[in-house]
């Protein structure tokens, strides 16, 4: 449990096995629970809190997921919407891994191209890829750019 | 492996060898057994009469065959053959392949599934690598590429030959004036990255403000499909229009290029003047896709 957990009264809950993910952008939990493609139909014991106060950020979302540890193309997928996330993979209520999130210079797969006329939009057997730059996402097959709204272009 | 696949792709210095091969290619006597015994595919799924027949003239002048999917209704693709497996299929049969398809991304698809040097042949709205270097091997035959002011009329919003030129033209500190059509304008995305490339990019609505201050004008169709009717089409394509009379007083060694084919866009009494240089860059197709096939078939 953490210092500001303590100093706000206890927001939620340790968990005993799963990923907590930390210093989410305020506001972007929900997508961050999109992008792992947890919905309310799944069967993940979640706990979510949003606004909590951050030294570090002035506002924070944090998620705990219960059994289940994140892999490394789910945390690419987060650092887009929130690049100071830290993910603390927990065990036996010990943090045993501590990673934090990293924009990767290609992304494979993880965002759709908006563009109905590119390739990656058809049953061809690749995958979408967009190179990150300062200006937005690059499509690397159509050079279409997507500059806002990243996270609902997610797939 | 070398694939044409788009014009970004190049650095200046590899745009001026390929046009430098191409003079190599082109009025001189080239070896007609350069690529003999080198086999050509041809792919095209949307139609192209220069394009297409252009690369078979090259492909044959240096002594190669070509083989192409003539009917793409008779064909596995209406069976429902993903343009991946085809790619790989027919990258077992060749030693290039020439691709035109209506996705965008397609060709740089292609080449990720070839065992063989693909060239892309147009993309949908996206590339046309060959024709931007035809262009440019024009503008070049009457004048040094650099610094030139180049005039860009019609239809720029979809025009590929449009945007893939004025990529190539930012390499070469030219700059360019847009005149186009409502709706049909450069898109805003083009005009920043041509910015971030230190190209000037200056807006006309009138071709007979810039038509004087300008060394080349590239004239692109404006399709009849991108207007709701007929009268609002024939209302903008007829103030369009290139005439002798536009073309009083225009610099001496002005050329006007246009892709073809025409749609009414260059009226007919132009093509005697001496500005007229539309047939000649359609005709140095060849030269360019020699030098293009000679470089990728090793």
């Amino acid at each position: 449990m953490k210092k500001e957990d303590h100093v706000h009264g206890l927001v939620i809950s340790p968990i005993k096995d799963g990923t907590v993910i930390d210093h989410i952008t305020a506001g972007e939990a929900l997508n961050v629970l999109k992008i792992l493609g947890i919905t309310g139909s799944t069967t993940e014991c979640l706990s979510i809190a949003t606004n909590v106060a951050s030294k570090r950020l002035g506002r924070k979302d944090i998620v705990k997921i219960e059994n289940r540890e994140l892999r490394k193309e789910e945390v690419d997928r987060i650092a887009l919407i929130a690049p100071q996330a830290r993910i603390n993979i927990i065990r036996e209520y010990r943090v045993v891994d501590k990673k934090g999130v990293e924009i990767p210079a290609i992304l494979r797969g993880v965002i759709r191209c908006p563009n109905p006329g590119c390739i990656t939009s058809t049953n061809e057997p690749i995958e979408s890829a967009f190179e990150v730059l300062p200006k937005g996402l690059h499509c690397l097959y159509c050079d279409w750019w997507i500059t806002q709204d990243i996270a609902s272009h997610i797939i | 492996m070398y694939h044409i696949i788009s014009i970004r792709d190049f650095e200046r210095r590899e745009l001026d060898y390929m046009l430098d091969k191409a003079e190599e290619f082109d009025g001189r006597a080239c070896d007609p057994r350069a690529l003999e015994g080198k086999l050509l595919a041809l792919l095209f799924f949307e139609p192209s009469t220069r394009t297409r027949m252009s690369f078979e003239a090259a492909m044959a002048r240096l002594g190669g065959r070509s083989i192409s999917m003539d009917n793409v209704e008779a064909s596995s693709v209406v069976k429902g053959e993903t343009l991946a497996d085809t790619i790989r299929v027919v990258s077992g049969y060749v030693d290039a392949i020439v691709l035109r398809h209506p996705k965008e991304g397609a060709a740089r698809m292609a080449s990720e599934f070839s065992g063989v040097p693909v060239i892309n042949a147009g993309d949908g709205a996206g590339q046309h690598p060959s024709q931007t270097l035809l262009d440019l091997y024009t503008i070049r035959q009457s004048m040094p590429i650099d610094g030139i002011d180049l005039g860009l009329l019609g239809d720029l919003r979809y025009g590929r030959t449009a945007h893939s030129l004025a990529y190539a033209l930012s390499l070469y500190g030219a700059k360019l004036h847009v005149i186009a059509p409502n709706g049909l304008e450069l898109p805003a995305g083009i005009v920043s990255e041509l910015d971030e490339r230190g190209m000037e990019v200056v807006e006309y609505e009138d071709v007979n403000d810039i038509i004087r201050e300008i060394d080349v004008l590239y004239v692109t169709r404006i399709q009849r499909e991108r207007f709701p009717d007929t009268a609002s089409y024939f209302k903008v394509a007829s103030s369009y229009r290139i005439t002798p009379d536009l073309l009083a007083d225009v610099r001496q060694h002005l050329i006007i290029l246009h892709p073809l084919p025409r749609a009414g866009e260059i009226d007919p009494g132009v093509d005697r003047l001496p500005y007229a240089r539309y047939f000649e860059q359609s005709r140095n197709g060849v030269p360019v896709r020699m030098a293009l096939l000679h470089e990728v078939i090793r």
